[in-house]
Parts: C-alpha cells; structure tokens; sequence
C-alpha cells in the first residue's frame, strides 16, 4: 500500500479485487432510477402557472370527472431524473455504433442550431404563405439538392420517415397503373429485403412474391425474369443491399421490370455508399425514399424522428401526393389541393401539413457543409471504413458474400462461432463490455447468425483499428472456448441481459400505480 | 473537411490494406455507365459561419410565431415549453441513440418510453399505449386499419368536422389498400348528426373532440351506437392539452384513441417533426401498429425495460405485420414526456383551466366586435369566427399588420362554401393585449 504524505491511500490496499454490492444498487456513476411516478407526487409540478381568473365554462358540461394519475416532478428532480436515465443510453457520441444498415453517423449540432432558429422552428404550417417564404425556399432548396444527388427529376418531400416512404412510393406506382387501366396484384421482393418493404406491399393490398438471392448475395436478373407478368406491378430491391453489396446487375433488373410493365423501387435506406458517385436515376430507378436520419445525418433520436422523401421518375412524378411547394408571380406557394394541382394527378396526401421541415432543415446544413466534393468524399470513407473492416477481420470471421467488394457495411455470418457455443446474439452482448455498441444483427434473414457492420465515414482510422482489435479479440476468445466471456454478458452495461420472453408472457406495459392511496418512492436513490 | 477524420495517409494505408490501388476499386460492382465524376451542378463544401449565414437570411425571411400576436392553430398549437425539455433532449445520449435494439445499453430510452405509455394511457384513459407515430394524422390513419383487423370489416365513417388532413391521409390509405371510407360534411356550428351514419357494415367511426372548428363533441352516445353495431370508435384529438380538463375519450367510450402530441415539448416547426399519440383497451393490443416497450428484469433480477410483442411488426412478422412503421418519433416523444413530468396532473389541469379561460376571454372580446360571429356553442382554446366577407383575404390583411390571426377554413376545405370561416386558437401564451390587439384589428377590417 501507498500513501501520500496526508496519509491518503494512494494504492488499492487489499481485498480492492472484490466486488462489493451497494446498499443503493447504484454503481458509482451508474445510478439506478425509479420511473418518475414513482418519485412524483400528484401535488407537485414544475411548471408555475397562475390559476386563471374564473370563467363561465363553454365545455358543455364534458369537464373531466377524475384526475389523471399522473404525479409530477419539479425541475431539479426532473432534471436528474433524466440525466440518469441518459447516462444507460449507449451514443453515437459515445462510440462507434456500427449498426449496419441505420447509418449511425455524425450529428453536426450545427444542425440543431440552425434547425432552432425562430424562422425555422417557430412557424406554423398553416401561416399564410406570405409569411414563410424561407420555410417554402429551404424545402424547394433541399428538394433540388435531393434531386441532384440521385439524378431524378422529381419528389415527394411529405413522408415522415423510410417506410413511410416505401409507402408513397409505392402508391405513386399503384396510382400510375390504375391510371392506365392497369392494376396489378403481385410485387416482387427479393429475400434479403428490410421488413418495411414485404410490410408496405401487404398494406396496399399486393401479394409479395420473394426472390431468393443467390450464392453471392446479390439479385439474379433471371429469378426476376421467372416471376416477371402482367400481374407484377414492380420490384422494391434495395441497392446497395443489405448484405452491403452493389446489385451489379440492377440496370438489367430495372429494364426486365420495365418491359413487363412493371415499376422499379429502390430502397434507398444505403444511399450513404454511392453519394455523390452514382445516382439511383441512372440505374432506372422509378421511385426511391431517402432517409434523411441516416444518410444526411439527422439524429435517430433514440428511434425517430426521421424523414422519408421520396424521388420519383418521370412516369411516376404526375402522381406525386399533395402538397408541393410552385413558385409563380407572387414568389412561392403551396399546392396542398387537387384543385389547385393543374395537370398533375396526385394519388393523395400522405400526412397533415408538409412532412419534416425540421429534418429537412438539418439535412439541409449538412449538404451544404459537405457540398458535392464532401459529400462524394464521405461515400468513399465509409466504403473505404467497412472494407478496411473487412479485410482486418476475414481471417477470423466469416464472410458470406466475399467475391464482390463491400460498399458501406460489411456483412458476417456466424459460421466462425461453429462449435463454440457463442451465438451471435452473445458476440454482440460482448461487445457491449468492450464499450461498443453492437452491430445489427440477425439482418439479413438471408445468411445465419447475420452480423452487419456499418461504420460510416465518421471514424477515424485510430477508432476503427481499436474496434478492429476487439473484435479480433473476441472471435479469438470465442474459440478459444472463452465462453463464460459470452454467455453472461454483458457484465458491465446497466443491465445484465434482460428477458424478452418473459415481457411478451406477461406483458406490463405501463405503470401502475399501488394499491395505497399516496405513491411511494419504490427505490430510493442515495443523497 | 470538419466532420470526416481520415487523413489522406489513412486512406492510403488503409487502400493498401485491403490490398486494392484505389477507391474506384471498391466501385467495380456499379456499371460503367452509371460512373460520375463530381457533381458539378453542386457547390463544394462550406464553414459553419458561412452556412449560418445563408441559412439565417432564410431563416430571416419568415415571420416567427413569437415575434407577432398569433392565433394560428387548426392542428398544431404553439405553447410555453420549459427550458428543461430542449436543454434534456439534446444530451448526446439521447439524440445521437437509435431505436433500443440492444436494451442493456438503452434503459435511458426504454424507460422514457415506458413512462410515455404510462402519460398516454392516463390522458386517454385508455389501458395501453404504444411508443408513438409519426404524427397525429398517420396514427389516425393507422387506427382505421387496426380498427378493420379487429372488426374483420372494411367501412370507415368519418365525421365531417375531423381535421381535413387527417380525412385526406384516412382516404388515401383506404383508396389505395380497396377499403370504403365515407366522410361526412362539415359542419362548423357542431351538432353533426353522425349517429345514422353507422350501420351493421361500419368498421369504425371516426371522431374529433374539440373538432377542427374546436367544438367539443359528447362521444357517449356514438360510442353506444356503434358498439351496438359492432364498430368500434376511434376518438381523435389534436391538441392534447385539451386532456387536461375534457373527459378523455376513454371516459366517453372510445375503443382507440390518436392524436397530435405536438402541443406538449415540441415546437412548431411548419408541421414536423411532431408525435403521434395512440392507446386502446388492452384487448385489443395485439392488433395495435408501432413499437411497445414493456417492464422485464435483468439476469441480476433487476428491473429492466425491452421493446416487447414485437411479433407484431414488420421486422419479425414482415408482410403479415399489423403496419410497415419502423423509425417513429422518438426524440419528440421524449420531449413531450419531459414536459408531461415537469406538469403533472396538477400543472397539466393548470395550463389546460389557462387555455380555456383564455378562450373564453377571446370569445367575449371577439363577439363584441360589430360584424364577427363566434360560431361554436362549446370549445376548448380553439374557435370559429364568421367574417364579413372572405377570411382568407381578411387573415392576408391582418399578417401585412403584424398579427397571425388564424386559419381560414377555406384553406382546409376548399370549394365547401366556407369563405367567411377562419378558425382562430389560443393558448397561455396569449396575453389580454395580444387579444385586444385581434379584436382591434378585426374592428378596423371588418
Ligand atoms: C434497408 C432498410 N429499409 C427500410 C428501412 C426503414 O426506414 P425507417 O426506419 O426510416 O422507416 C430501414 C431502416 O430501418 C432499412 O434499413
């Protein structure tokens, strides 16, 4: 033991190797926190309101007749009541988050504070429009750089997020078909496709029928060709796809589609890859949503929000949903209603007012700080980031699809975790001791065990060559026969591994408050 | 380039790794004719002080709701949000986090979400509610589908004074997925007769309270009407506020409940982000779209949160799941949780007693000008006024002055013979000197 000349130990002294459990539960930064009705009192708020001045009350007698359980915080209370909960989130800005697929990269808060100013945060939808003619200017602007990236002369601005997307795109087709006396039944999906894309054909009423990719992760013209006819309104293929492939053969795709009357939607989910070096209206694309929250860096938000516009090929751009922004004598304005539409003959409206403009906002920021030469260069490091991946781990994990080069993701199977007794579900609980969020897997459904790395042009080589050696360290471990390593973990992260089978049993889906008429605080946080 | 941290050397060593001679390598898959050079009709890229520069003139170009007397509602409200919300949502941990696909590292945003379903529920007095949607109109829209699942019938009834968005994103939906929708006219004194519109076909009847001209609607009788016919009623709001002092649908009946979180942490951002609101009776939770995060325990036994019953959704059940959403909106629901603590029952009830008396206020102020009518009996913060002549150029009028008025109703229902309507809303932000300066103003230009 050491001490300094106070006599303050300055060495761990003995038995520091033992792990005590606290009276509290907490874990020295790591505070454990009550839900807020738990700590809340019904007679408490934080927010001073004077009671207003008495009214005759014009509610025709539908006054609430109860009280809404709902016990409030005052600020300091709320204030580290969330703090807390904060810190059990894992972040982008608290490490690599490889999420294949989601695109977890860097959020500019100069985002945030554009997004902020009163000119663009505190307008109403429903202002007249001569008094949001910079709202109308941004929306036109980002509409315009939208449209250039992906070399498509039209979009839809409105949908609220990717699969909303899907949604209006896939409308604009089914619209297009009923248009020509066409309608259709069948859309083709191939088998690696995100789950929204079956989800939207169903909801519209369409049969999906599946294409199995083939042994190199990618599409076969030929199994499109075989399930090609008259009743086949189109094809939603992702590309990039989600094994983190280019579909080398999507022009041939797109024409067979086509020449059977079809239409070609793209998923755009992984537009981050190709940004600034091709675009989807080069590859016959019809429709194609872009996620703003992935590939134009609007914050996740912890789930949402998003944004979802969608671009539209000539054939499909007359049936694009209200409403529009048209600029004419008066400056700019909104076509919000069929009437108002010309020859255009929009399939309908998608939402209330005029879709994200707080994304639209922020997406805005980042196009403009990147302009065509950054963006064109953030496509390249991320491809380069998730082939560097690639090629410092396929020694010891297991690569599905190896005969093409990777575009911004990486995908691995769980054939290297053979005989191990470690799952992929375990591999990535691991990770979380290691201080990284895992990747995405089980998607997609079309390899075992899926692990998909996405690391984004974010990283610096210093990062990815540390992420790089943990992984390594893992796989070697895992077969090693390191399993206590896996099966328990994660060991470090504010939960243990949580059961999900046990939630959906008995499902407890909000909090109710005990039986004694005041609540009490179930867990008491020290201090 | 500020946000891309690999150096040209990196890239070089890393090229060399991979064992390729340069970026166009990785490109290979993409066909020769789809190659581009630079995007040549783009600039390149700018500083944050030149973006903020160009942007803030933009930005410069709209008149803010803060900086005028503003009435403006019809779907969106603007309210006091506490500095804590903005200051909260914008921790790292909780906006650069995504969906909790990992619950161990996302208790943070678990529990939000859990205590969101617990607010919601409570406002609606409905039993269970989900993590959010997109907005309110999406929910609504979502709502007549699960209303079809549960009911195993295809016909929705709308009333005619259910916010003409919301109308138009239920029609679409039901256009396009071959179901019948049929809407009522609008009627903007109130008292619409949607009782014999339901019948032994109706799915569910669809029902705004306070309506888009801010009329409050008794949802008991149509509520026993259509469970007398085996439909179920779906009761939507837009102001959530309203909640604090109005029966909630679940009281009255309602078999689901959507609506606009907005009014609650969030701004107006010219229509979105917002939240969308959606609870319903316990029974019927299987059939219920978006994401659900319920109470589990961890391997210690701690108490933990998940995202659960997720054999509902897209990504297990694919094209059998109850709705294709996947991202929803998160850090909005965040924030209109953070407000609804810092409220609780007794500073909601608070704020909703402000708004109605506010109201009521405005009503008396605006009825004594000669020429202006208020049309509702019944109301909550929002009302309808009959002008003399057309209110679309009335309201251009009043914002070439200074003052956002409200919303003509011929914006939301063109060619309906509604010229002279606007729907005017107000909130505690209002002060006695904003609504003198309405009434003053509507004086002059009646
Ligand atoms: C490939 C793919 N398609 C579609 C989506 C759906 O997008 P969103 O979550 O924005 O609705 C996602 C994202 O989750 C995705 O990864």
């Amino acid at each position: 033991m050491t001490m300094n000349r106070q006599g303050r130990q300055t060495t761990p002294g003995e038995g520091a190797e033992t792990v005590w459990e606290t009276f509290t539960g907490n874990r020295g930064l790591l505070i454990e926190e009550a839900l807020s009705f738990e700590y809340g009192r019904l007679d408490r708020t934080g927010v001073d309101l004077d009671e207003p001045e008495d009214v005759a009350p014009r509610l025709g007698g539908l006054q609430r007749t109860s009280q809404p359980n709902l016990p409030g915080l005052t600020e300091p209370e709320a204030m580290r009541h969330y703090m807390r909960l904060s810190q059990k989130n894992y972040a982008i800005d608290s490490g690599v988050y490889p999420l294949g697929s989601c695109t977890m990269k860097h959020n500019p808060r100069l985002n945030e504070t554009i997004a902020r100013l009163p000119g663009f945060g505190d307008i109403h939808p429903l202002q007249p429009v001569s008094t949001v003619q910079g709202a109308l200017e941004l929306i036109e602007m980002c509409a315009e750089w939208l449209k250039v990236v992906t070399g498509m002369p039209a979009i839809a601005m409105s949908p609220k997020a990717g699969a909303h997307g899907e949604l209006c795109g896939m409308m604009a087709i089914k619209a297009a078909l009923e248009a020509r006396g066409d309608a259709r039944s069948k859309v083709i999906v191939p088998d690696s496709a995100h789950g929204t894309n079956p989800a939207t054909a169903a909801l519209l009423g369409y049969k999906v029928v599946a294409v199995a990719s083939r042994d190199d992760g990618t599409v076969d013209p030929a199994a499109v060709r075989d399930k090609l006819d008259e009743q086949v309104a189109g094809i939603m293929l992702t590309n990039p796809n989600t094994c983190g492939l280019f579909e080398p053969d999507v022009i041939a795709i797109a024409e067979a589609v086509h020449e059977a009357g079809g239409y070609f939607y793209c998923d755009g989910a992984n537009l981050n890859a190709i940004l600034g070096r091709v675009r989807p209206g080069d590859l016959g694309v019809d429709a194609m949503h872009i996620n703003l929250h992935k590939t134009f860096s609007t914050p996740h938000g912890g789930g949402g929000p998003g944004a979802g516009p969608v671009v539209l090929s000539e054939a499909l751009a007359p049936f694009a949903p209200l409403p529009w922004v048209v600029s004419d004598k008066d400056g700019l304005g909104l076509v919000e209603y069929d009437g108002e539409a010309g020859d255009a003959q929009p399939f309908g409206r998608m939402t209330a007012f005029h879709g994200q403009m707080g994304m639209f906002v922020r997406a805005m920021t980042w196009m403009l700080s990147h302009g065509s030469d950054g963006m064109r260069q953030a496509a390249e490091d991320a491809v380069l980031a998730a082939n560097y991946v690639r090629a410092c781990l396929s020694d010891l994990m297991s690569l599905p699809f190896s005969s093409r080069p990777s575009m911004h993701e990486v995908l691995f199977d769980d054939s290297f975790l053979k005989g191990t007794g470690v799952s992929t579900l375990d591999f990535a609980k691991a990770m979380i001791d290691e201080g990284y969020h895992p990747m995405t897997v089980y998607f997609p459904l079309v390899v075992h065990g899926a692990m998909l790395i996405e690391p984004t042009e974010s990283e610096s080589k210093a990062s990815l060559d540390l992420f790089i050696a943990t992984l390594r360290d893992l796989a070697m471990a895992a077969k090693r026969g390191e399993t206590g390593r896996f099966e328990g973990a994660p060991y470090h992260a504010p939960r243990r591994r949580l059961d999900e089978t046990r939630a959906a049993r008995q499902p407890v889906l909000r909090w109710t408050p005990p039986e004694a008429t005041e609540p009490e605080p179930r867990a008491q946080a020290a201090g | 380039m500020r946000y891309l941290p690999l150096t040209d050397a990196d890239r070089e060593a890393m090229l060399a790794r991979i064992g390729v001679a340069s970026i166009d390598d990785l490109f290979v898959d993409v066909p020769r004719e789809a190659w581009r050079e630079e995007l040549a009709d783009l600039p390149r890229r700018k500083g944050e002080l030149e973006i903020e520069r160009l942007l803030g003139r933009m930005a410069g170009r709209n008149v803010a709701a803060g900086s005028v007397p503003f009435f403006v509602g019809a779907g969106a409200y603007r309210h006091h949000v506490p500095a804590t919300v903005d200051h909260l949502i914008q921790r790292s941990e909780f906006l650069t986090a995504y969906t909790p696909y990992q619950p161990e590292v996302a208790q943070g945003t678990l529990q939000a979400l859990f205590e969101f379903q617990t607010q919601v529920a409570e406002l609606t007095g409905m039993e269970v509610a989900n993590a959010s949607m997109y907005d309110g109109s999406t929910g609504c829209g979502e709502a007549v589908l699960m209303a079809h699942r549960v009911t195993k019938r295809e016909k929705a009834v709308l009333a005619g004074n259910l916010h003409p968005h919301y109308r138009a994103v239920v029609e679409n939906l039901g256009r396009m997925a071959g179901h019948e929708v049929s809407a009522l006219a609008p009627r903007p004194e109130g008292g619409e007769d949607i009782l014999s519109a339901i019948d032994d076909e109706t799915s569910c009847v669809v029902v705004q309270s306070p309506d888009v001209f801010g009329n409050l609607v008794d949802l008991r009788p149509i509520a026993k009407k259509a469970h007398d016919h085996g439909a179920l009623l779906i009761a939507v709001f837009t102001e959530v506020v309203s909640l604090g002092l109005v029966e909630p649908p679940g009281a009255q009946g309602a078999d689901i409940v959507v609506g606009e979180g907005q009014s609650l942490g969030n701004g107006l951002n010219f229509g979105g982000p917002y939240v969308g609101l959606f609870a319903t009776r316990q029974k019927f939770l299987r059939q219920m779209p978006g994401r659900i995060a319920g109470e589990t325990v961890d391997a210690e036994g701690r108490r933990g949160y998940v995202l659960t019953l997720s054999t509902r959704e897209q990504h297990i059940r694919r094209e059998k799941a109850t709705s294709n959403i996947c991202t929803n909106s998160g850090l909005c629901m965040l924030a209109f949780t953070i407000h609804m603590t810092l409220l609780g029952a007794e500073g909601l009830g608070r704020l909703a007693r402000v708004n109605h008396a506010n109201a009521v206020k405005l009503a008396g102020a605006l009825d004594a000008v000669a020429g202006i009518e208020v049309v509702n009996e019944t109301f909550f913060n929002e009302l309808t006024l009959r002008v003399p002549g057309n209110a679309a150029a009335l309201i251009e009028r009043l914002a070439e002055e200074g003052v956002l008025a409200g919303v003509p109703a011929s914006r939301l229902y063109p060619d309906s013979g509604l010229d002279d309507l606007m729907i005017v809303a107000t909130t505690e932000l209002n002060t006695d000197e904003d609504r003198s300066t309405l009434a003053a103003a509507l004086k002059e230009a009646a």
